[in-house]
């Protein structure tokens, strides 16, 4: 059975939502791992959930990341997913480039995007060219990098996911689907050797029909088949 | 503070918040004239805010037994029974004046306050709602309250992950110096692990956690407890407090893993009036006393004195009873989460309320003196809570309305319908939920614009195997029809919240109210008051909604000027089964659109149009049935729960027109209908606003049955049209439904730009 680490710092608020998506909706044998126990050696894959790690009052994810969980990140070997505040913690890590701001219009935002993928990878197997609809919900998701770095995620092939331009009847249309001002309509980007995934969006909040999203499996069911075709564990 | 070893005067007691007669009063009671921090003391306790001392009489009346109550009224929340041992535990609170004076933080600390309320009683939070009634859109602090407001509960709520799944927000010139903050909380805990706010067990030691204390919100009780004057919300400044969401994460993570190791006898937070309030209030309900050592309070300001550290209301702290020898594991929780912790005294079958401190001690200042600490507070706890004042003030009939001139309506009624929609207080209120994370934790079924009511699934249990309940919330009050008429005003706020939750196909199972008036003081307002607290008590009767938990907020005005009186009622509802859930919006082209109730005879006191054309209220005030409203409500829902309905949506603000309107906004669809009756067309009919109707779409093959069971009810039915295509029509007049939808988006974007 796929082992899977919800990595919780004090401050994770999302924690149960990918709990529940990993373990209740998808089955997997998902655990929580609190940051201080840090020791991630069991487990085939980590997942970083959203919330507001340490408050997050001076730079989203940046406490986090000088923890002792930083270190159990950097050498764990496995597939590691970053969502939101996640996504944050890792660029913070150096795990992934560049930076997540505040939104171009500093508001909290919490909506339902289009997404469409962009790269192949540990969580998007087969996915490229899928458009998916995925809630967001955070202050600090507008992504930032350099120009020489965004050449190279986009030589690279590693952005992950683009906002795409959309109509929700009855709310404001955004320019080119972007909620928050991201360069090149960043929603996501994978790490180098395609094992590190950050994205602002929440998957783990669209796995069932019940509340009315379930996108956000195909991300999980692509971990699953990469973790059983490498043979890592049953 | 020299004030503090100066004798107390009539003017120090004033100047706590207690009258000359009040002061007189405790002199007599105690034999002898209390100390500055003896009346700081009791200034709190019989504040308006920690007494009710105008409101108890009155709330008594209030009907608070149920087969489904575990706990009413008189504890930190409520609690309502969901079946399988798990309770609903929830409670509503006011946070107006710190709102107003620093928006941001006052409201933020209204919501870090009612969530503690309910993770107090052992229970996870897992939704928010708030009512806010803001000025005059075009007042010049409105834009400006409404964003630090909105964005104050944000910053809260989506940082300590509790999804705000609902609420509602009106726009209104008597609000403009005295804004409303009405913040909504509901948790869920196993029944038979409920915690009390009791300082039970003598001899047991009492733990302070959490924050440590400042000088922060100072006597901001008796601050709540008056009435502004022009300007003063910015010298009042200190006396708010302001909120650390993490820091509250982490005390309810603490909390939690210390409830589930029950080691506790009592818990309470402290919130208006702090350690001085929670203390008392825990050896009030156990019948004992209790003995604190302020030397021991963990304190971020230099040099507090007795005083301060009584009265401060730093956010974010607790006070604990532990059993007997288990302090030590609170302890390791608390520093597990990195929480300050301390042993701060004990409880005494003194029945007094006994605090001691060293004189010019400061942990902060090591090595100057070494403590010894001496009494400073002696107070018999009676005297601080049974025996606080109460007041029956005197109460005068407040003079009918003024009935309303005729209105002059546009030959467009296109124009009028669309001008509706897109009114600030009735279009779209997604600028505001936008903000507010309504989704995490995974339950939000329906969220903001979806259903009649919010909806969430609670997980009661843990892993795969949890139950499910669906619960459904909802939050409301009209003050315009409260000023036309108190009575019937309040009761019309109940049906509304009680119909909202028969709309989705659910039982109301309690009500939580938040009682905004003006001065009680004013004889006209108490008499509101009295008539509201009666419609309450009726309507919750006729509904069988029994009420658990609550607050009141008076003196809410400014320079005299009150507020409409608004008495907000929040109602939890269950659905038995997620099959049974039905939406506001029409969901599907060729379904039958039908009106259930009386239809309008185009009755407009009190109206939102009648406020759109002639700028202010206007009587007489609508007349309530409430056999025919709990009539309505048990058909509505009976009909969801045979699951014969596609949509379902009681009208309300904007009568016909606009229930309508939003039933084709949120489904995305239009609509061909013609009034009740075949009546023929007229703004009256199509914007009154009498209760107890709702409108209903479902699929033609089951218009038989929903007649005749609506026949068999009592309840007029009568087929409107059908669902279908790109307009609004309704009769002659025709709408895009394009056109309806952007105005309704832009309701608020004069007062809150989006600049996307």
């Amino acid at each position: 059975m796929t082992r899977v680490a919800v990595l919780q710092f004090p401050g994770s608020n999302s924690d149960f939502d990918s709990l529940h998506a990993l373990r209740d909706v998808m089955g997997f044998d998902a655990r929580y791992v609190f940051y201080r126990e840090a020791s991630l050696n069991d487990f085939d894959a980590v997942v970083l959930p959203g919330g507001f790690s340490y408050g997050d009052y001076l730079r989203p994810g940046a406490i986090a990341s000088r923890s002792n969980a930083g270190e159990a990140l950097r050498k764990f070997r496995g597939p590691i997913l970053g969502i939101c505040n996640g996504f944050q913690i890792l660029t913070e890590l150096g795990l992934l480039p560049g930076a997540l701001t505040r939104n171009r219009h500093c508001r909290f935002e919490c909506r339902n995007v289009r997404l469409r993928v962009e790269a192949e990878g540990v969580f998007t197997g087969g996915l490229t060219g899928r458009e998916l609809t995925l809630p967001i919900a955070h202050a600090d998701g507008r992504y930032h990098a350099d120009s020489a770095t965004l050449e190279q995620l986009e030589g690279q092939n590693r952005i992950a996911f683009r906002y795409i331009a959309s109509e929700t009847p009855g709310m404001p249309t955004m320019v080119n689907g972007n909620p928050n001002g991201s360069a090149q309509n960043i929603a996501g980007i994978y790490s180098e050797d395609r094992r590190v995934l950050g994205l602002m969006p929440h998957p783990e909040r669209a796995t069932e029909a019940a509340l009315g999203m379930s996108d956000g499996k195909l991300l999980f069911e692509s971990l699953a088949s990469h973790l059983d075709g490498k043979g890592v564990s049953k | 503070m020299n004030a503090e070893n100066q004798d107390v005067s009539v003017e120090v007691a004033e100047s706590m918040g207690l009258n000359a007669e009040e002061f007189a009063r405790a002199c007599d009671a105690l034999g002898r004239t209390p100390n500055y921090a003896e009346v700081g003391v009791i200034g709190v306790m019989w504040s308006e805010h920690c007494s009710y001392k105008s409101s108890r009489l009155h709330l008594a009346r209030l009907p608070s037994e149920g087969p489904r109550v575990v706990q009413g009224p008189g504890e930190n929340a409520g609690a309502v029974d969901i079946g399988d041992g798990y309770c609903a535990v929830f409670k509503m609170e006011s946070h107006n004046h710190p709102s107003f004076i620093e928006p941001f933080q006052g409201a933020a600390t209204g919501v870090g306050g009612i969530l503690r309320d309910v993770f107090t009683m052992g229970a996870r939070p897992i939704a928010i709602l708030n009512s806010l009634r803001f000025g005059a859109p075009e007042h010049e602090r409105t834009p400006e309250l409404l964003r630090g407001v909105v964005s104050g509960i944000a910053h809260y709520g989506n940082c300590i992950g509790v999804p705000t799944v609902g609420g509602e927000a009106q726009f209104d010139s008597s609000y403009n110096g005295n804004i409303l903050v009405n913040a909504f909380a509901l948790g869920i805990a196993k029944t038979d692990e409920l915690f009390y706010g009791v300082a039970s067990g003598v001899g047991n030691s009492i733990l302070y956690v959490g924050a440590k204390t400042g000088r922060d919100g100072i006597h901001g009780a008796t601050m709540a407890s008056a009435q502004f004057e022009e300007d003063e919300g910015q010298r009042q400044l200190p006396t708010v407090q302001v909120g650390d969401p993490f820091m509250e994460k982490l005390l309810l993570e603490a909390c939690l893993e210390i409830f589930a190791a029950d080691c506790l006898e009592g818990v309470q937070d402290m919130g208006a009036a702090g350690l001085t309030s929670s203390s008392v209030e825990m050896a009030a309900r156990a019948k004992t006393g209790v003995e604190i050592d302020l030397d021991c309070i963990p304190r971020r300001a230099k040099a507090l004195t007795p005083y301060e550290m009584l009265l401060s209301e730093s956010q974010e702290r607790m006070l604990m009873v532990a059993k007997p020898g288990r302090e030590e594991e609170v302890i390791a929780i608390c520093e597990k989460w990195g929480l300050d912790v301390a042993v701060i005294g004990k409880v005494t079958e003194s029945g007094r309320f006994v605090c001691k401190a060293t004189a010019g001690y400061d942990p902060l200042e090591p090595g100057e003196s070494l403590p010894d600490a001496q009494t400073v507070v002696d107070l018999p706890l009676d005297l601080l809570a049974e025996e606080a004042p109460k007041y029956e003030r005197p109460q005068a009939e407040a003079r009918a309305p003024k009935l309303a001139p005729a209105i002059e309506a546009s030959q467009n009624l296109e124009d009028e319908i669309l001008a509706l929609v897109g009114s600030p207080n009735i279009g779209s209120r997604q600028w505001i939920w936008r903000q507010y994370d309504h989704i995490v934790r995974s339950g939000t079924v329906a969220g903001p614009g979806q259903a009649d009511a919010a909806i969430v699934r609670a997980f009661c249990g843990e892993g795969p195997e949890a139950l499910l309940k669906w619960l459904a919330l909802s939050v409301d009050c009209n003050g315009r029809f409260v000023q036309l008429d108190p009575y019937i005003g309040a009761a019309m706020a109940v049906s509304e919240c009680a119909r909202n939750i028969a709309m989705v196909g659910g039982v109301p199972l309690g009500l939580t109210d938040c009682l905004n008036f003006g001065s009680p003081e004013v004889p006209e307002t108490m008499w509101r008051f009295a008539r509201a607290i009666d419609g309450i008590r009726d309507a919750c009767l006729a509904l069988e909604v029994p009420v658990v938990s609550g607050n009141v907020s008076l003196y809410n005005e400014t320079d005299g000027k009150a507020i409409l009186p608004t008495p907000t009622v929040a109602v939890v509802g269950q659905i038995a089964h997620p099959g049974h859930i039905v939406r506001t919006g029409f969901q599907k082209e060729g379904d039958v659109i039908a009106h259930l109730g009386a239809p309008s005879f185009g009755h407009l006191g009190g109206s939102e149009w009648q406020n759109l054309k002639l700028d202010g209220v206007f009587g007489p005030a609508p007349t309530l049935d409430l056999s025919q409203e709990r009539t309505l409500q048990s058909l509505v829902r009976g009909l969801a729960q045979a699951k014969l309905l596609s949509s379902a949506h009681d009208l309300s603000d904007g009568g016909l027109a606009v229930g309508l309107a939003e039933s084709a906004i949120a489904g995305d669809i239009g609509a061909q209908v013609k009034l009740p009756g075949g009546a023929l067309i007229a703004a009256p009919l199509l914007f009154g606003e009498e209760p107890s109707r709702a409108i209903i779409s479902f699929a033609p093959q089951h218009q038989e049955l929903v007649a005749s069971r609506a026949a068999a009810a009592g309840v007029p039915f009568d087929v409107l049209g059908k669902v279908g295509g790109a307009n609004l029509e309704i009769s002659k007049v025709s709408i895009p439904l394009s056109e309806l939808q952007i105005r309704h988006r832009d309701a608020l974007s004069a007062v809150a730009p989006e600049n996307l």
